[in-house]
């Protein structure tokens, strides 16, 4: 089993020698769904080379990157974080409306930005260190 | 409404007393994993972005109050002289006020093409800091300090402008080593460079160098 670590959350899943998961992972990993034509998000659809396919399995590390998303892993290849490219970073911030994010406050209630929209929000950060 | 995102990969108990103390009525979180600093391209705290009614940013993310006097410090008493507290108290002040403005009036916030000139020039290194740094607090958190080092150690080397993963880095190996003498030497070869640059906001002009 190995642990994912995406922009949404994180999950175990079953691999093969990399990260080579069944399309249902894949699509819990990365929103992107297996079809005949290739990896499918709403209408856009991206061809996927035969070595990154094979028995309904996905190289999921290969079509992240073939995405331009960075990709990288633990020494056992047990941990893997599945990062956002610079380009999806930079037109999620000139977008519309600010990235949305969903963070714990400290009695460990979830809170999502968008919950504040109507108001102006002044989000700062800041560290204890 | 203010939101003040703690970058704390200790976790939420490292800087309770902070929140506990501030007595906030706004939203306190904790971002272990500096996702917000990765969505938004913040490289330090304090930084902010001003959001307006509709969900649109009208600021980049900038230097919230924080000055450069600090640079300026007598060493051996780790005082600042007085006319040099008094000037970072006062871009404090002027910072409150002008966020305080925009919140009345509306003053301050850029229009959009302005705040797209101004947003952080995001490259695939940067993104691949990110995902390191994640990994590795990931690492951290469960056990496996050494290999998670280096994984912060790619990160700071593939993102040099991010003191925020350089020095939660730091306190994740010894608490008070963010400040320490490394963070001092790293800030000295800084040079002419900015450590907070100041917000592009009427009265903030550039800090005087030594």
């Amino acid at each position: 089993m190995a642990t994912i670590l995406t922009d949404r959350g994180e999950l175990t899943a079953a691999t093969d020698d990399g990260l080579w998961l069944d399309a249902a992972d894949a699509e819990r990993a990365t929103g992107w769904v297996l079809k005949p034509e290739g990896m499918c998000c709403d209408d856009l659809c991206v061809p996927l080379p035969a070595a990154m396919v094979a028995a309904g399995r996905v190289d999921v590390a290969g079509f992240w990157r073939r995405l331009g998303n960075p990709v990288v892993h633990d020494e056992a290849r047990q941990v893997w974080a599945l990062g956002a490219g610079a380009a999806a970073r930079r037109d999620a911030l000139a977008g519309d409306a600010a990235p949305d994010f969903a963070l714990p406050d400290f009695a460990g209630v979830t809170r999502r930005l968008s919950e504040l929209r109507g108001r102006k929000v002044f989000l700062s950060t800041w560290a204890s260190w | 409404m203010v939101v003040a995102v703690a970058e704390e990969s200790r976790g939420a108990d490292h800087a309770r007393t902070w929140v506990e103390q501030a007595k906030a009525s706004y939203w306190c979180l904790v971002d272990t994993e500096h996702r917000v600093a990765d969505l938004y391209g913040m490289v330090n705290v304090p930084q902010a972005v001003w959001i307006d009614e509709a969900g649109r940013i009208v600021r980049p993310p900038e230097t919230a109050g924080s000055t450069d006097h600090f640079r300026r410090m007598d060493m051996t008493t780790r005082t600042l002289a007085p006319e040099l507290a008094q000037a970072r108290q006062q871009a404090r002040t002027d910072y409150l006020a002008a966020v305080k403005d925009w919140v009345t009036t509306g003053r301050h916030a850029l229009p959009p093409d302005a705040v797209k000139r101004a947003l952080p020039k995001l490259t695939p290194e940067i993104a691949e800091a990110h995902a390191r740094f994640r990994l590795a607090v990931w690492l951290q958190r469960n056990g496996r300090a050494a290999e998670a080092a280096a994984h912060f150690a790619a990160a700071s080397r593939l993102h040099p402008d991010s003191w925020s993963m350089w020095r939660q880095a730091a306190d994740l190996e010894a608490v008070g080593k963010a400040g320490g003498p490394e963070f001092w030497a790293r800030v000295q070869a800084l040079g002419d460079k900015p450590y907070y640059p100041p917000p592009d906001l009427p009265g903030f002009a550039a800090p005087r160098k030594n």
